[in-house]
């Protein structure tokens, strides 16, 4: 059943929200012991948040537009009160004085948080095997990751347990996993959701957004977390738009370029899901336009050298003094460098220190600067290219999921599972990947839409268009 | 842009001494190996010229952004001070900053 549905018959009285989140709790008990999704069920509080929503109705009042709904929220989305840890030993057993805005807005439309989902620790990875926590599976193989860093959220979407959740993106990190879970993940527009509450990883990349079992769910959620807020100096002075009322206005007369940039390197299958894609969206008045965009070849290595030194900046902050895990030493400074040791991961230490590198005297031009540059150089390609096509389509990922472990040793290998979804977040553009079939073995396969800053609610109806052009 | 120098073992050890992490001669061994790929897959960038191009340090175009001169409320205190590793009169207590015979 959609998240939309659920709402409708919640608001209607046709049906109860402790019902609907009884029976998530039950798909959670059954399935989470193996797909390990959720790192904390928050089943008391939810029981009470559904049992107001049918107080609400009895009484006449509209709880929201998401009447009921139960979501999962990645653990790096401040909830005050329950444990936030970003999958970290450094914030192990944290709990946030304040709500994040995303969490006040769920909560004014009626949606009920059933539990904090799974990741990369602070977001950085692409499988969800950085997590303190230990891996989350992939709901279609078991033996297979679920992509990252919002694994977590991907799964319990994929597999049913929940029909909406919420990732954070600052490379691909809900596309990607969205992609190899089969689900539908949004990247909005930077600014257009607020970060207040969101624990920091990149500041200038990360950006809240949606994961959903289809299309209309997504748009749903999407327009519910949008809009300005004061207590985030980056949000957009813009009004939350309106997707879901504009969602089967289809796509005819939109041009879309087949971006070769964000194909090239593709599995065949992957490839081919494109193409069928495209033809999708040409069988319902779409005019598909083969296009190159080569700077997008640059995006990796910006990403990794831009995103690492925002990063060594903001976990700065995991200092031992004012919250986290605190290993005691003889002064100060060595208790801040123990702290830091015991708490942090291999990978977060990694992207430290790279980021650390990257800005220190000597390398700074040579690294950070010449990557902030190269950040100009794709966004005034993109704008090119949007000048002449409405919409961008590519693959979210090169493969399918792949097997736990197959790529912990190599960060560089891991690194290149984000090289499509990159590109985007240096743009601060939205983009959305769509399920589009399965490959070899049964897995999913994704694939990518691009659109200029603002451009959602035409990404969503192309999106529309190709989940129902395979249905 | 020219090309800097490759990652050494001992850049490691100093960054991660700016970094306050302390790391194992195993750690750097590896970190140095792992960094240096990471860093040679960027040598792409080093090849171009940027020489004209503004650096982007933020996708919108905003400065300045304000709040009114108001007062609210803030975090409340107690909760907040519940989270830290060690308090004592409503402070975080670190260890001894100055020396005892300062």
């Amino acid at each position: 059943m959609t998240a939309r549905t659920i709402a409708e018959q919640v608001r209607a009285g046709e049906r109860r929200a402790t019902e609907v989140v009884e029976a998530a709790l039950v798909e959670i008990a059954t399935h989470d012991s193996d797909l390990h999704a959720f790192t904390e069920v928050h089943t008391a509080s939810a029981r009470e948040a559904a049992e107001a929503i049918d107080a609400a109705v009895a009484a006449g009042n509209d709880p929201g537009p998401l009447a009921g709904v139960p979501i999962g929220v990645k653990d790096n989305i401040c909830q005050r009160g329950r444990v936030t840890s970003c999958a970290s030993k450094i914030l192990e057993g944290w709990q946030p004085p304040y709500d994040a805005t995303v969490v006040g807005r769920l909560a004014a439309a009626g949606a009920v948080i059933v539990g904090s989902t799974n990741m990369d620790e602070f977001a950085m990875g692409s499988s969800t095997e950085n997590s303190v926590y230990g891996p989350t599976r992939n709901p279609a193989d078991h033996s297979r990751v679920p992509g990252g860093s919002s694994g977590g959220s991907a799964a319990a979407v994929g597999a049913g347990m929940v029909p909406l959740s919420l990732g954070s993106d600052t490379g691909g990190s809900i596309r990607q996993p969205a992609a190899f879970c089969g689900v539908v993940g949004v990247k909005p527009t930077y600014g257009a959701v607020s970060r207040y509450g969101l624990v920091a990883f990149a500041s200038s990349l990360d950006q809240i957004g949606p994961f959903a079992a289809n299309v209309g769910d997504a748009a749903l959620l999407l327009e519910v977390i949008s809009g300005h807020d004061p207590l985030d100096s980056t949000s957009l002075d813009a009004p939350a738009p309106s997707l879901v009322a504009h969602l089967d206005e289809g796509v005819a007369g939109l041009r879309v370029g087949l971006c070769k940039d964000l194909i090239e390197g593709a599995s065949t299958e992957i490839t081919a899901a494109v193409a069928a894609s495209a033809e999708l969206l040409a069988a319902q008045g779409a005019e598909i336009v083969e296009m190159s965009i080569p700077e997008l070849h640059y995006g990796l290595s910006a990403y990794y050298l831009i995103a690492p030194a925002e990063a060594s900046s903001n976990l700065a902050r995991y200092d031992g003094v004012r919250y986290g895990l605190r290993v005691d030493a003889a002064n100060v400074a060595e208790m801040n460098a123990a702290s830091r040791t015991a708490g942090f991961g291999d990978e977060v230490k990694r992207r430290i220190m790279l980021g650390t590198y990257a800005l220190s005297a000597g390398y700074y031009d040579a690294y950070y600067a010449q990557a902030q540059r190269t950040r100009t150089l794709i966004i005034r390609a993109f704008a090119e290219a949007y000048a002449s096509v409405d919409l961008i389509l590519g693959a979210t990922t090169p493969t399918t999921a792949f097997e736990i472990g197959a790529k912990v040793s190599d960060p560089m290998e891991m690194y290149l599972s984000d090289v499509f979804t990159i590109p985007t977040n240096l743009a601060g553009h939205p983009a959305i990947s769509v399920p589009a079939g399965t490959g070899a073995g049964g897995l999913p396969i994704g694939v990518q839409l691009l659109g200029p800053a603002l451009s959602e609610e035409r990404l969503l109806r192309a999106a529309a268009v190709i989940e129902k052009g395979r249905a | 842009m020219s090309e800097p120098a490759p990652l050494s073992a001992d850049d490691v050890a100093k960054v991660a001494v700016l970094a306050r992490l302390n790391l194992t001669d195993e750690e750097v061994e590896r970190f140095t190996g792992q960094l240096a790929s990471i860093l040679g897959h960027a040598a792409d960038l080093a090849a171009l010229d940027l020489s004209t191009l503004k650096v982007t340090e933020h996708p919108l175009e905003l400065s300045n952004v304000l709040r009114a001169d108001e007062v609210r409320p803030s975090l409340d205190r107690a909760e907040v001070l519940s989270q830290a590793p060690a308090v004592a009169d409503d402070r975080f207590l670190v260890p001894q900053i100055v020396g005892e015979e300062g």
